[in-house]
């Protein structure tokens, strides 16, 4: 993801996501320029997926995303660091109870 | 935001983040010599892959057959998305994609000096993927793990798809190789002309590289110049003489002692003068990238009004609802 906005008078940054087959989420794969989404889309098709990479495309503009902090110290994840008790791991029971 | 007196925290584990071999990421604090290198070095690289579309481009129309001629222009095709990963991953670190087009066309910004030699035959198309897209993939695996995340991302996808090049230059090699005597003296030739360019693309030598220790402790550069320069050698040395073709050196002999090949030192001069400005083909490769910017510019230009005529009515529309 690019910490840049869209340059003025140049064509605009959008972040393209692509799904690789059926069943499996959009992942980001890189970025591109272009004057609007639909020549994104053009563009990210010739660019990220001439091998066959994709079956599907996503593009947003890059001003568009809004992202948390990168630091994975950063204190807005706090509220999950010290919750334990959200994994199955946490929970001891007896080795001989089937199916569990 | 970013305070003063944050700084040594955040240059702190900055270091740490680096020296664990974790992954920097744009947003991430970083300082400003490593966003400054990072950004020389993968302009750089963005400008090789775009000029380096121009020595094999000449050959597309000339291709012998259709299927070479399919094949090469896919070639050139990865090259160009090559160098757009690349431009991309630079954005990351707020560069400006014009900016860098600028400083390219205007002598401000380097490219890989290897392109600034001629394809004369198309020999050389076979040539320039085995030995050139080889000693670039020798450069780039490595970059594959740099500490900096869009970068060594962009790596994996350039190496995945440079073998296809490396492949099917030696595939034509091996063709011709075993064609007429004429086809094998043409081989032989682009390999004369080719071999020792090909050595000068991993640099000057480590004692003359006097930023090489910082990007090694910055982890945007893996392995020393000469190391990777050796490794290339002990790769293709086998390959030659699989291919049937003599590398020009005198002096390239099996070490059995170091287990690896020992060989000549390439013109470091030459490769001082062609970085320059003053190689056989820079002023040419230059003239045709300005030609080709400022021959799309009305398609720039008309995309963008496009769009934004586009824009407007589709507000439009929505105002009449
Ligand atoms: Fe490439
Ligand atoms: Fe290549």
């Amino acid at each position: 993801m690019s910490g840049t906005e869209a340059v003025d008078g140049g064509w605009p940054l959008f972040e393209v996501f692509v799904r690789g087959k059926r069943g499996l989420n959009h992942v980001h794969v890189g970025s591109l320029r272009a004057a609007d989404a639909r020549m994104a889309l053009t563009h990210a098709r010739d660019l990220y997926t001439r091998r066959n990479e994709g079956v599907s495309i996503w593009v947003v503009r890059s001003a568009d995303v809004t992202a948390s902090a990168p630091d994975e110290r950063d204190p807005f994840f706090a509220p999950s660091g010290d919750k334990v008790y959200r994994h199955p791991t946490f929970y001891e029971i007896p080795h001989d109870v089937p199916h569990i | 935001m970013t305070t003063e007196a944050d700084e040594p925290e955040l240059r702190a584990h900055f270091e740490e983040t680096v020296a664990a071999d974790r992954r920097v990421e744009p947003r991430d604090w970083m300082p400003e010599a490593y966003r400054a290198t990072l950004v020389r070095q993968i302009a750089q690289h963005a400008h090789s892959e775009i000029i380096g579309m121009q020595p094999e481009g000449d050959w597309i129309t000339r291709a012998p057959s259709l299927r070479r001629k399919a094949i090469l222009w896919a070639k050139v095709q990865d090259e160009a998305g090559h160098g757009l990963y690349l431009y991309g991953a630079a954005e990351t670190l707020g560069a400006d994609r014009d900016d860098l087009t600028r400083r390219l066309l205007e002598g401000r910004q380097k490219y890989s000096s290897i392109f600034n030699y001629p394809a004369a035959t198309f020999a050389d198309v076979g040539v320039i993927g085995w030995l050139v897209d080889g000693a670039a993939i020798c450069n780039q695996v490595p970059l594959c793990r740099s500490s900096y995340g869009p970068y060594a991302r962009a790596m994996v996808r350039v190496c995945k798809e440079e073998s296809f090049h490396q492949r099917q230059g030696y595939e034509l090699l091996w063709t011709m190789t075993r064609g007429t005597a004429a086809q094998r003296e043409m081989v032989q030739d682009a390999v004369d002309r080719w071999w020792w360019p090909s050595l000068m693309m991993f640099g000057p030598p480590d004692a003359a590289s006097p930023n090489s220790e910082r990007s090694m402790a910055w982890r945007v550069k893996r392995h020393s110049n000469d190391e990777l320069r050796q490794r290339f050698v002990d790769m293709t040395v086998p390959q030659a003489d699989r291919l049937g073709v003599t590398l020009p050196d005198p002096e390239l002999r099996w070490n059995e002692e170091r287990g690896r090949y020992d060989f000549g030192t390439p013109d470091f001069a030459e490769l001082a003068r062609v970085i320059g400005g003053d190689g056989p083909c820079n002023r040419e490769r230059i003239a045709r990238r300005t030609a080709a910017h400022e021959d799309g510019a009305w398609v720039r230009e008309a995309a963008a009004a496009h769009a934004e005529r586009r824009a407007r009515r589709a507000d439009g529309a929505g105002v009449a609802r």
